[in-house]
């Protein structure tokens, strides 16, 4: 993020209105912060489902425990999330009225229906958390369903307004006027589904090696119990699954890019000029115009980009100069993407190799500090895979329709609420962290319970246990 | 009716709604501010907390709603609108951040130096809020908001019409609150918190009312487009909406609280609606007319499925949440409960 910052700084100083630097700057920080909750909300639920079932199926406390906890985390998570959403719904119309204002009827549409999904994760997300011990269990257990469901409703939506971004149509430009809407087309773009399905088995893998993570530093620890293993071993398999899946989807997407974005696959490939057989290039910065530092792996590219030992990659030279990306931030994130997605699907198979030729690696030191980095790394990919499609994406807010500096606000005044959005982001991300981990405290102390620490519901059991906690 | 008038009404009935119930959640900030010190405010934080907990995050989602009718339906009002009143959104947008951010935190917080922190930025924030969308409103409705956008930054929503609308909306949510919270307290079996709060209820009440009254001449002589429908097409729903306000502080005199939620939310939804037909047929009053703002025919049609949509799944599922928090087993003290 912080690289992004700079190099975009750099890039976009003395062009466009005044908003549009900050304006930039503020969706990219408020929008790369929620990102990563909003995985939490997509993933974590079917998680929870599974230990949740597990616990009343087979009447399994460890894993009853772990349904409990992890449901009071994403009551701290959905929390943050709900806002940092709805900061971004005022953020379309407050950094981006150009964009809102002439194409709201267009894209609009599915941003409605992500309203209603979550809508409905909200709805059932208060009766699950406020539902332990005043529900039947087989009725609270099933209120995760809708919540599930309702994730992937919403990524499809939200992503759908991406893809849109990236593809645009439904509408026609007639003497600049917009007009012939229509928003079911545009909402089923011929990029959505694949966007979808990259963001949607994204966030699994965020969550499945963020929170598999957090017990695998619990088993380094020595905390080798029951508890830990299944806390490990169940968002490990979602991540497997993910994993796994994720470079197949990425590589028939990026083939796509070829097809309707081709100054975005140059970008991607570091291609100065048109070439084919291409190669792969690994790392590298383009200098005054030319590649320094890459590795250059032959037909590689080529391969990779178009599933073919010759075809060619587009150059930047195909694009007038005008309409080019900002090339470095683009490769580096999307070959930081690729590369973490490669190194995870690799982690997967080796642990699950391991498993069958039965060694345990969850006794092995290496192989649980990996994962607890693995964690981390997802949520850089993530990061870096949504840094450049955006950047790739730029001159333009709407593919070849809009401009982005047409699409910011014209305001002066937005550099005040960047700043507000980044003191109020990182007082928030302290405070959860100081929340999160006071609640692993006490629980590692023994609270079967968080309580408030006011008015009667702060009873002497939990004081104890709080004190406890406190020391230990 | 035309199409474009459908649409509005569906997107009001959210304004409608976000009023009514995010409202009752933004006003509890206000019975958490003065609820006195750690010891003393205790119960009463935890009636706030068991009260709005279940139901906060989705009695949001309203607001979402508005936005997304609003930028769908009417994008060049949307557009003028977040242009002009940069800075009372943004500000609201603070307190939601706030409000949302530090009632998680506040609840889970480890200790009571922490609770305090947490709390007292999750109540004031709650205050902030319903404060900057009113003078979001006393400026769209005293036509400060050009049709083409970037209005005065700050004269539009800095004048008499915008602050009335902020205080109103924050006595407004306050009173709806405090009825019920009062009603919460008194099922919940614990009538010495419901008699500390049926006092000052009522006090929160006779002063906001007070004060609609007193609003009257000033928004005539500043907004007369406004203030002419309040006192003409309006004037049934104002009217509506007084004696349903009278009837709540009798109700919570005699203490039947149950009743007296229903005569509130009567009260807040009359003036509410009132707003709306005293401002039709203007989305920016005097500026751009509802007709002329609405976009393409095919996604007004679009947006009424989204409305069919919601009609079946959302809210069934919000009346199971509401129905649930007000059963027995959920009424239960928060110190009966595992998790």
């Amino acid at each position: 993020m912080v690289f992004s910052a700079f190099a975009e700084l750099y890039l976009a100083s003395g062009e466009g209105p005044p908003g549009l630097l900050p304006a930039r700057q503020q969706m990219a920080f408020s929008l790369g912060w929620h990102i990563v909750l909003a995985c939490f909300g997509v993933a974590f639920p079917a998680m929870i489902y599974v230990v949740h079932r597990r616990g009343i199926v087979r009447d399994d406390p460890v894993a009853l425990g772990l349904a409990k906890r992890w449901a009071t985390v994403s009551a701290i998570l959905f929390a943050i999330g709900a806002v940092s959403g709805t900061v971004l719904s005022l953020e379309m119309g407050l950094l981006w009225p150009g964009l809102m204002g002439r194409y709201g009827d267009v894209l609009g549409l599915p941003f409605a229906f992500e309203g209603l999904s979550f809508f409905i994760e909200a709805i059932f997300l208060g009766i699950y958390l406020y539902g332990w011990g005043r529900m039947p269990p087989r009725r609270h257990l099933a209120m995760l369903v809708p919540m599930a469901v309702a994730g992937v409703v919403g990524t499809f939506c939200v992503v759908s307004v991406n893809a849109w971004m990236n593809n645009p149509t439904g509408f026609r430009l007639v003497d600049g006027e917009v007009t012939d809407v229509d928003p079911w087309r545009a909402m089923f773009n011929d990029g959505a589904f694949l966007q979808f399905a990259h963001m949607w088995v994204g966030a699994f893998m965020v969550v499945g090696f963020v929170v598999s993570g957090v017990y695998a530093a619990g088993l380094l620890r020595g905390r080798r119990d029951e508890h830990h293993r299944l806390g490990f071993t169940v968002p490990f398999v979602f991540a497997t699954v993910a994993a796994i899946a994720q470079p197949l989807i990425g590589h028939v997407l990026g083939m796509r890019v070829h097809d309707t974005q081709p100054s975005k696959l140059a970008a991607f490939e570091l291609a100065t000029h048109t070439e084919g057989p291409a190669p792969l290039r690994m790392g590298g910065l383009l200098v005054d115009g030319e590649v320094v530092g890459a590795l250059e792996i032959p037909r590689l590219g080529s391969i990779i980009a178009r599933n073919s030992l010759t075809a060619p990659i587009p150059g930047l030279d195909t694009v007038p100069p005008a309409d080019r990306p900002p090339v470095n931030i683009t490769h580096l994130a999307f070959q930081t993407m690729v590369g973490i997605g490669t190194l995870l699907a690799l982690l997967v198979v080796v642990f699950w190799l391991a498993r069958w030729l039965r060694h345990d690696p969850l006794a092995n030191r290496w192989f649980l500090r990996v994962a607890v980095v693995a964690g981390p790394l997802a949520v850089l990919a993530l990061e870096c895979g949504w840094i450049a499609t955006e950047v790739g994406r730029q001159p333009w807010t709407v593919w070849r329709v809009l401009r982005t500096a047409d699409a910011a606000s014209t305001s002066t005044g937005l550099w005040w609420s960047y700043t507000g959005v980044l003191l109020v982001y990182l007082g928030m991300t302290v405070g959860a962290i100081v929340v999160l981990r006071s609640m692993t405290r006490r629980w590692r102390a023994g609270a079967k319970s968080i309580a408030s620490p006011y008015g009667p519901g702060a009873g002497p059991v939990d004081e104890a246990q709080r004190a406890v906690g406190e020391r230990g | 009716m035309d199409l474009s008038d459908v649409v509005a009404t569906a997107m009001f009935t959210g304004v409608v709604l976000y009023g009514l119930f995010g409202g009752a959640d933004f006003g509890s900030g206000f019975w958490d501010l003065t609820a006195g010190g750690a010891r003393r405010g205790g119960r009463l934080r935890v009636l706030i907390d068991h009260s709005i907990g279940p139901v906060w995050e989705a009695n949001h989602v309203w607001l979402i709603y508005i936005l997304v009718f609003l930028w769908t339906a009417y994008p060049s009002a949307f557009a003028a609108i977040m242009t002009t009143l940069f800075i009372p959104m943004s500000l609201a947008l603070l307190g939601i951040v706030l409000r949302g951010a530090d009632f998680a935190f506040r609840k889970y917080s480890a200790t009571i130096a922490q609770a305090r922190l947490f709390g007292a930025l999750f109540a004031g924030a709650s205050l902030i809020t319903p404060f900057f969308f009113g003078t979001v409103v006393g400026a769209i409705a005293s036509g400060r908001v050009p049709a083409a956008g970037y209005g005065d930054l700050v004269e539009s929503w800095v004048n008499p019409t915008s602050f009335i609308g902020g205080i109103l909306a924050v006595g407004t949510c306050s009173f709806l609150a405090g009825v019920f919270l009062t009603a919460d307290a008194a099922r919940s079996g614990d009538p010495a918190l419901a008699e500390y709060l049926r006092p000052r209820t009522l006090a929160v009440g006779v002063v906001t009312g007070a004060l609609a009254i007193a609003a009257i001449a000033p928004i005539r002589r500043d907004a007369p487009t406004l203030g002419d429908g309040l006192l003409g097409r309006a004037l049934p729903l104002i009217v509506v909406s007084a004696a349903a306000g009278v009837i709540t502080l009798v109700l919570v005199y005699r203490r039947r609280f149950g009743w007296a939620r229903v005569s509130a939310l009567v009260a807040v939804a009359a003036i509410v609606i009132g707003w709306a037909v005293a401002q039709t047929p203007w989305i920016l009053v005097d500026e751009m007319l509802i007709a002329d703002a609405a976009g393409a025919r095919s996604t007004l049609i679009a947006l009424l499925v989204v409305v069919a949509v919601a009609a079946v799944t959302v809210l069934p599922a919000l009346g199971y949440l509401f129905w649930l928090t007000q059963t027995d087993e959920w009424a239960r003290d928060e110190t009966a409960r595992t998790g």
